[in-house]
């Protein structure tokens, strides 16, 4: 730990070393960040795959139908007779996507309130997080309803927009909280001795010592956001066809459970799968990144 | 204490109005009203369908009606039911509140059991079972539980009704499938709470004077040990009283999310902005009464503000 000692106080590389060892001396976050890793590219690259051997996500087979998992329909055909395998890599890719994109939405909203609500301080500091606890205990899903549906539109953008702008408040409590904690340290009162303007020194010297949590949390709201998109494509007020998302499979699924169960096990699988390992990837990076909360 | 329950009541009225005026802009603001639905109307049968419902009155005018409506406990009137807002709620939100409570008390029980036991066998094959039990839990989405559920125990077993709203034994697998992420939560969160607590000096003196391993965990390490409990059970309730839209479309609960939901597709907004008026009331109301609760719970929190 010598080397930590000795780095410059901007330099995070050290503190980001161990912690990249600690994670890689953790199997299960390692196994679940191969997880991920494998989904994404299996979402990625497996409608291409399937591309080369002529099938088409899109391509509906009446005749063929609904049939169960077989060599050539590894996860079975939907009444259409489309591919569920390839649809499940299809509503991987928008699902992950529009997560990712909601997940940075709320990074950037968080990160900007709670900096600046924990460094001005003061009236501004509690009005801004009376905001955040008044926001934070109401029921957010129903607005997000409420606004899809008296905006008329299914917008991808919008969605993620949406689910984006309320998943931000966790974000900010725990940035405002990290700020606080570092803002009257000696590192950064030197560096304002220096002359550093604000933006800089937030910029610089206290959001990348606040990176440790921020990551964690930013890893842990992915499947949150994930499941929210879901759960809205399932009602249908989400994604629309023709394009799908592993909500709208799992609604088609659902309804068809009776008959042809196969339709709701394969993408719902899949959606479990990565979201059991985004879970447990968040978790094996808190012990990596913060040392001292280690589980017992 | 009335300080405390005074400064807390005027917030929450205030938030109330702020929710309300959203609602009102969310109303003027919906494109394609119920009136200009498949047939055009007559224009005199059109003057008076928006004399009824005030739509021919300046803004400013159907807002402070539907404040003081609100201030009244008047949500509004459906545009496609002869029916209020109130007369819905009255009829569809008990069975939400009912199944909300049933999924409550599965999640509470079955989770702390589940946490409780992990932790007095810390790394035992029942520890990792249980654990194992709560990550599925966790996992595993209600609307992909919920649909496998009834296939297994409704279709192939036949051990309970699929779905409808008839008898406790039709409210089971909703409620369970409900109740299954928080479950997971809750054992999570009992477990790591309880093994802090048994590493602490006061539970080693119930030890060493000789009580049985069972009064140590379950009445002296407990009590301590689910505080983190305790505190996620407010936020939980809210959301699974508030958050059961999914379940009740998959089992066909006649409950206040099916008509929310449905009230998107028919665009019938008054119910729509009505429902979420009413739903964050009840939140609101719910943690005014969770953190009274609380200051009675512990005396030191009664004096703050």
């Amino acid at each position: 730990m010598s080397a930590a000692g000795e780095a410059s106080v901007t330099d995070t590389t050290s503190g980001a070393r161990d912690a990249w060892r600690r994670l890689r001396k953790n199997r299960m976050a390692v196994a679940c960040l191969s997880l991920f890793a494998a989904i994404v590219v299996f979402c990625l690259l497996g409608p291409l795959v399937a591309g080369w051997l002529g099938i088409d996500a899109a391509a509906q087979n009446v005749r063929l139908g609904a049939t169960p998992p077989s060599a050539r329909h590894w996860m079975g055909t939907d009444p259409l007779g489309r591919d569920l395998l390839v649809r499940t890599m299809d509503g991987g890719r928008i699902a992950i996507t529009i997560a990712l994109l909601a997940t940075s939405v709320a990074l950037l909203i968080g990160v900007t309130w709670g900096a600046t609500s924990g460094w001005v301080g003061g009236r501004l500091d509690e009005a801004m997080m009376r905001f955040v606890d008044v926001m934070y205990a109401l029921p957010s899903t129903v607005f997000v309803i409420v606004i899809m549906a008296v905006l008329g539109t299914r917008s991808i953008f919008l969605l993620f927009a949406l689910i984006g702008g309320i998943n931000w408040l966790t974000m900010a409590r725990l940035v405002r909280g990290q700020v606080l904690s570092l803002k009257h340290r000696e590192f950064v009162e030197a560096a304002r001795g220096l002359g550093v303007r604000t933006p800089r020194l937030l910029a610089r010297h206290i959001v990348p010592n606040a990176l440790g949590p921020i990551i964690v949390y930013a890893t842990l709201s992915v499947p949150a956001v994930m499941l929210q998109e879901a759960f809205l494509s399932f009602l249908g007020l989400g994604v629309q066809a023709p394009r799908a998302s592993w909500g709208t499979l799992i609604a088609e699924g659902a309804q068809q459970i009776v008959v042809y169960p196969w339709i709701l096990v394969g993408p719902g699988l899949v959606m479990s799968l990565t979201i059991f390992a985004l879970n447990f990837l968040g978790d094996g990076l808190r012990d990596a990144l913060d040392p001292h909360t280690r589980k017992v | 204490m009335i300080r405390l329950l005074a400064t807390r009541l005027a917030g929450a009225i205030l938030v109330v109005i702020a929710v309300a005026s959203f609602g009102f802009v969310a109303l003027r603001a919906a494109p394609g009203g119920p009136l200009d639905a498949e047939r055009q109307l007559p224009a005199e049968v059109r003057a008076n369908i928006e004399r009824a419902y005030k739509l021919d009155q300046p803004l400013w005018r159907q807002y402070v009606d539907y404040m003081v409506g609100l201030a009244h406990g008047d949500l509004g009137h459906s545009m496609k039911r002869p029916d209020s807002v109130n007369t819905i709620i009255a009829e569809n939100f008990p069975q939400s509140l009912q199944l909300g409570l049933m999924a409550l008390g599965f999640a509470l029980v079955f989770g702390l059991l589940l946490g409780v036991g992990a932790a007095a066998r810390q790394n035992s094959w029942a520890d990792h079972a249980a654990m194992a039990v709560a990550v599925v839990g966790i996992s595993v989405p209600s609307f992909v539980l919920g649909p496998l559920l009834v296939q297994w125990f409704a279709i192939r077993l036949g051990w309970l009704p699929p779905a409808r709203w008839q008898g406790l034994s039709s409210m089971i697998l909703p409620a369970v499938t409900l109740g299954m992420i928080y479950t997971g939560t809750i054992a999570r969160l009992a477990r790591a709470g309880m093994l802090e607590t048994v590493r602490q000096d006061y539970v080693r003196t119930a030890r060493a004077k000789g009580l049985s391993e069972r009064a140590v965990i379950w009445k002296h390490a407990l009590r301590l040990g689910v505080l983190p409990v305790v505190t996620y059970l407010g936020p939980a309730t809210a959301y699974l009283i508030t958050g059961s839209f999914v379940i009740e479309k998959i089992f066909q609960v006649p409950g206040l999310g099916t008509y929310f939901i449905s009230s998107v597709t028919d665009r019938d907004y008054p119910v729509l902005t009505g429902v979420m008026v009413f739903y964050c009331l009840f939140v609101i109301l719910l943690n005014l009464v969770v953190d009274v609760a609380y200051g009675w719970l512990d005396p030191r929190i009664r004096g703050a503000p």
